[in-house]
């Protein structure tokens, strides 16, 4: 835990405490996100009746409702980044440890996948199965892992001319355990920075499909959500803007600072 | 040799197609090395030394087009399936690198990269590969080998990461161990120190050494008999001996002669 390292802890502290009250405040809280209080429209953040963050145009507490939306949004992080980490990795290794008719019919799926257009796309399975949260996660995950996919099989094919990878080759070692063992590890440096770099994307393209109508399902709110309606009425409750803004945007930041500390803590040559 | 030779190769070829045709970087050798031998294989750079190791391991490009044969106990290398290459790699044949700074995994601490050769091979279990990896470190003379199995190869300098390599090679008892120029990346103190490890570790295993190097000071130490290449040719092989005193060949003459010699000025 150096002093270099002191920013990424700090942004780890936060991210766990954003999580953990996203979590546990809703359920303490006398407020939910939907049940509308026609007697405190668009209230400033006042004290009384405990309504920190003031409340929405229809009264209902902000603070629940941007905790909801913390939520959502790190459950898409989570999900993006898992799929991209995981299938990604294993797709773009194994298509370029293996190399030849392999490695073109794997990449050329992703080719397939990449030519999709993706907001269309989205809005057709909207339309065929209804306005469901899950349709955003299928979504989000059958692209967030396609560049992740073509960076590391770029990788691997430098990695796999280097002479620790022959050594290993003339010990005996080959296939999965190659890959696993051999490949992988050495890929964590440009995976964990490129993950991180997926989390605020994706985190914002929710935001985007929300604004756009097609993400999350009202009552049920998004940070994307929440700063789309928070932007029609900026000018009367700027509050309503800025805050999901606010909080959206230091999680963007954390999780940037979180992937150079989780880099520099994997990696061996990193540590005293 | 008056029994069969551990390892034959006749009539080896490597040649790399090219727009300007094709191009040879090994042509027509043959070479036999025997049971517990030390063979030297000297040249200048592009001669095709490495080219031969690389197809006795199998690690040559997918380029490469092969000719002629490589014979393990009878067994042809050449055209070898996956599964019985690698049976072989490491278990019998090992082979140890020029540049122990690359040759390591960073990720792997050092015993799990030297267990890794014998959990692939007969799959002994965690615990016992661990103890051989021991041994192994032990046998090649590295101080405090229980610390430093638990470091990362970065921790280790160059002549330990090579003695590594080489407790690494010794793992599966290999019957023949391929050098490739195994001392150019280390300095002159240190390459003494590895090159008495190999005499050592020779005479106590028993294992046939194939040394490519272009050190002929390191030739002359550890090799029983030298060839000498050039331009992807064997031109003259010989006791090292005989080689050393009255070499036959005109390039051979000419490398011996290049040697820089030592004497004090008038």
């Amino acid at each position: 835990m150096s002093n270099r390292h002191r920013g990424s802890w700090i942004a780890g502290g936060v991210l766990l405490l954003v999580a953990l009250s996203s979590l546990i405040v809703p359920a303490l809280s006398p407020y939910d996100y939907y049940t509308p209080q026609l007697d405190l429209i668009s209230k400033p953040p006042m004290l009384q009746g405990g309504h920190l963050l003031g409340t929405d145009p229809l009264g209902r507490d902000l603070l629940i409702r941007v905790l909801w939306g913390c939520r959502i949004s790190l459950l898409i992080a989570l999900v993006a980044s898992g799929i991209s980490v995981g299938l990604g990795v294993l797709w773009g290794a194994t298509a370029g440890y293996a190399g030849g008719t392999i490695d073109a019919l794997m990449m050329r799926t992703v080719d397939v996948l990449y030519s999709v257009p993706f907001v269309p796309f989205v809005i057709v399975l909207t339309v065929l199965f209804g306005h469901e949260l899950w349709l955003m996660f299928v979504a989000i995950g059958a692209v967030s892992w396609l560049d992740i996919a073509r960076i590391v099989r770029g990788e691997t094919l430098s990695l796999k001319r280097r002479e620790f990878i022959e050594a290993a080759r003339v010990s005996g070692v080959r296939g999965a355990r190659m890959i696993g063992r051999h490949i992988v590890p050495n890929l964590l440096g440009v995976v964990i920075i490129y993950a991180t770099l997926t989390v605020p994307t994706v985190i914002l393209f929710e935001a985007f499909m929300s604004f756009l109508g097609v993400g999350v399902r009202v009552p049920l709110a998004s940070l994307g959500s929440l700063i789309a309606d928070g932007a029609s009425d900026m000018q009367a409750h700027p509050h309503l803007l800025l805050v999901p803004a606010a909080v959206l945007a230091a999680i963007v930041y954390c999780f940037n600072f979180l992937g150079d500390g989780l880099r520099d803590l994997l990696d061996p040559r990193q540590q005293s | 040799m008056s029994t069969a030779p551990l390892l034959q190769i006749r009539g080896l070829g490597v040649y790399y197609a090219t727009a300007h045709g094709a191009v040879d970087a090994v042509n027509d050798l043959d070479l036999d090395l025997g049971a517990g031998e030390c063979l030297g294989l000297v040249g200048e750079s592009g001669s095709g030394k490495t080219a031969v190791l690389l197809a006795i391991m199998g690690l040559l490009s997918s380029q490469a087009r092969l000719r002629g044969n490589i014979r393990y106990r009878g067994t042809e290398l050449l055209g070898l399936g996956a599964p019985a290459l690698n049976a072989l790699r490491g278990a019998r044949i090992a082979m140890v690198f020029q540049d122990p700074m690359s040759a390591l995994n960073p990720y792997l601490r050092v015993i799990d990269q030297l267990s890794e050769v014998s959990r692939v091979h007969g799959g002994s279990s965690r615990r016992a590969a661990e103890q051989r990896a021991l041994e192994m470190l032990e046998s090649v003379q590295i101080g405090e080998p229980e610390r430093r199995a638990r470091q990362y190869p970065h921790q280790l300098s160059g002549g330990m990461r090579q003695r590594v390599m080489i407790a690494m090679a010794l793992m599966a008892e290999p019957e023949i161990v391929l050098a490739d120029e195994p001392t150019t990346a280390l300095d002159v103190t240190v390459q003494a120190q590895i090159l008495s490890l190999l005499q050592q570790v020779r005479a106590r295993t028993g294992a046939a050494l194939l040394l490519v190097t272009h050190d002929l000071g390191v030739v002359a130490q550890l090799a029983d008999r030298v060839g000498v290449m050039r331009a992807g040719r064997l031109l003259e092989l010989a006791d090292c001996e005989r080689l050393f005193a009255s070499p036959r060949h005109a390039y051979t003459q000419t490398l011996l002669a290049a040697l820089p010699k030592l004497e004090l000025p008038a």
